[in-house]
């Protein structure tokens, strides 16, 4: 092997999955050749055994829905309010001076330590769920996006002005645009980092959700559960990953040329 | 005698920074007036480029004034087209969308966006290139896009900060003629910086070659090769004599930075 030089499409992927069977296989070998007790570890027959039986006869399918629309509501809610802020913060240096120490301040608090207070003040509902989600993602983003805005190419900005730009054509026009790919990656890590937020959420005081499953199963030492929770989790965080490359691929052609 | 198109009075630039004061750009006049081509020549940090920025509105002088038309110059317009050396084409733009974006900018309808920078896609030989995305263009052609793309604004004075600098040898020839046959043709009025002689000599109507740090005007000599100017004129003895004048007159200039950094 030589450092640097790439890998075919073909043995990229084949390389991928090879992983994910010798995981499969060193777990198999673990547990359904008695190396460690079931107690502690579930065999990957019984955990898809389970796994069927939660999804046909237990409603886990309402549970994974009910987690996915909490992800997504949260995380557009983050969304919605951390691009208009962020574009500000990084198109206007004043505006960056005024949030950007609260902000640093602010996206190191962890959001699992807020679900105490959250309940305190907004209930075990569906808006304490979406809050944790909320502030997991929203700082994070916000300064991320500061970042990328902020860091425009300024020959391309003094391009524009020398073409006629205003100033408020040249954020519409330049900076948004230019930064809108790595924005659009940004947003796919963070999507990444709220599916463990909601799982903490919902590992408290919830009554459904793929989180709420988990500490059922905990009460019933159903390890085979906890498991198949968790790689559900996995699967729909790769998946959503995976729609997320096509869509910014499709949307930004000209950012994935020559790379 | 016209009205100069630009005048450049007294223009001055120092940096301030910790450890003191930098003079760039001493106190310098010129005066350009319609459809001259004056390439700037001088050695590397001689200020020619901070001239040119000056003159575009993206550096303010310390001292000075840039008068367009009679009017001063407080930032960078429409009036003063740029093309820079390095790549600035906006990549998510097309070579069309490209070329429209300042028209974009004016209001005019797309048809007649279209309409104009397919007229100037042509003039710079890009026909059939206007669905690619810079990326896929060679520096050759992401220059032309540049070029198109500043002249279909239509300004008064078009800046061109060493805008073949990055390419290879043989394309910057070609550039090289493509520019000034398209300013033989249109008469336009181009300010255009330059270290390179050749360069200076086979497309100016002045050269005007600045000394070393800090920057001042030290010669203005107009080139009167006719035109159209063929690039087998590179060869002719009149271009030869001018060019070893200039030649010299650089040299000095760059012996004398050599010497100050010492």
């Amino acid at each position: 092997m030589k450092p640097l030089t790439p890998v075919s499409p073909g043995a990229r992927v084949a390389l991928g999955i090879t992983f994910f069977v010798v995981f499969v296989a060193v777990w198999a070998v673990a547990t359904l050749g008695g190396f460690v007790s079931k107690t502690f570890l579930a065999d990957p027959l019984t955990m898809v055994k389970s796994g069927v039986t939660l999804i046909t006869q237990m409603g886990f399918a309402a549970d994974i829905g009910m987690t996915v629309w909490r992800v997504l509501g949260g995380f557009l809610i983050a969304t919605a309010l951390a691009l208009p802020l962020g574009v500000a913060m990084g198109a206007y240096k004043p505006v960056e001076a005024f949030f950007e120490p609260f902000v640093s301040f602010a996206r190191y608090l962890p959001a699992s330590a807020f679900i105490p207070l959250l309940i305190l003040w907004v209930g075990i509902g569906e808006a304490q769920k979406l809050s944790v989600i909320f502030i997991g993602s929203f700082f994070q983003l916000v300064l991320m996006i500061a970042v990328i805005v902020g860091n425009t190419r300024r020959d391309l900005v003094e391009a524009a002005y020398t073409l006629g730009v205003s100033d408020r054509s040249l954020i519409r026009r330049v900076l948004i645009p230019g930064a809108a790919p790595e924005i659009a990656e940004t947003l796919r890590m963070v999507l990444g980092w709220a599916w463990t937020y909601v799982i903490v959420a919902e590992l408290i005081g919830a009554s459904s959700g793929i989180g709420h499953m988990i500490t059922d199963s905990q009460a019933l030492l159903a390890t085979d559960q906890i498991i198949f929770g968790i790689i559900v989790i996995g699967l729909i965080g790769l998946g959503s990953d995976l729609l997320f490359k096509v869509l910014n691929r499709r949307l930004f052609p000209w950012a994935a040329l020559g790379r | 005698m016209t009205e100069p198109v630009l005048r450049i009075q007294g223009v001055e630039r120092r940096f301030s920074s910790a450890s003191g004061d930098t003079l760039a750009l001493q106190a310098t006049d010129l005066e350009v007036v319609e459809n001259d081509f004056i390439t700037i020549l001088g050695p590397s940090g001689c200020g020619k480029s901070t001239l040119l920025r000056i003159v575009a509105g993206l550096d303010q002088p310390t001292a000075g004034q840039v008068l367009l038309d009679g009017q001063k110059v407080a930032g960078p317009g429409a009036d003063r087209g740029m093309v820079f050396q390095s790549y600035t084409l906006f990549p998510w733009l097309n070579v069309l969308d490209n070329v429209c974006f300042g028209l974009r900018e004016r209001g005019m309808p797309r048809a007649q966006q279209i309409e104009v920078a397919q007229g100037f896609i042509a003039q710079v030989g890009l026909n059939g290139f206007e669905r690619h995305y810079p990326k896929q263009l060679s520096g050759g052609m992401q220059q032309r896009t540049a070029l198109a793309r500043a002249l279909a604004n239509n300004p008064r004075i078009l800046l061109m900060d060493e805008p073949f600098g990055a390419l290879d040898h043989q394309t910057r020839e070609l550039m090289q003629e493509l520019l000034l046959g398209l300013w033989e043709r249109q008469a336009k009025t181009v300010l255009f910086v330059t270290h390179d002689i050749d360069e200076a000599v086979f497309m100016a109507s002045r050269v005007v070659v600045m000394s070393a740090r800090p920057g001042r005007i030290k010669l203005s000599r107009p080139v009167d090769l006719p035109h159209p100017r063929h690039y087998s004129v590179k060869t002719t003895p009149a271009f030869s004599a001018l060019k070893g004048e200039l030649t010299e007159a650089v040299r000095a200039e760059v012996m004398a930075a050599a010497a100050a950094s010492t």
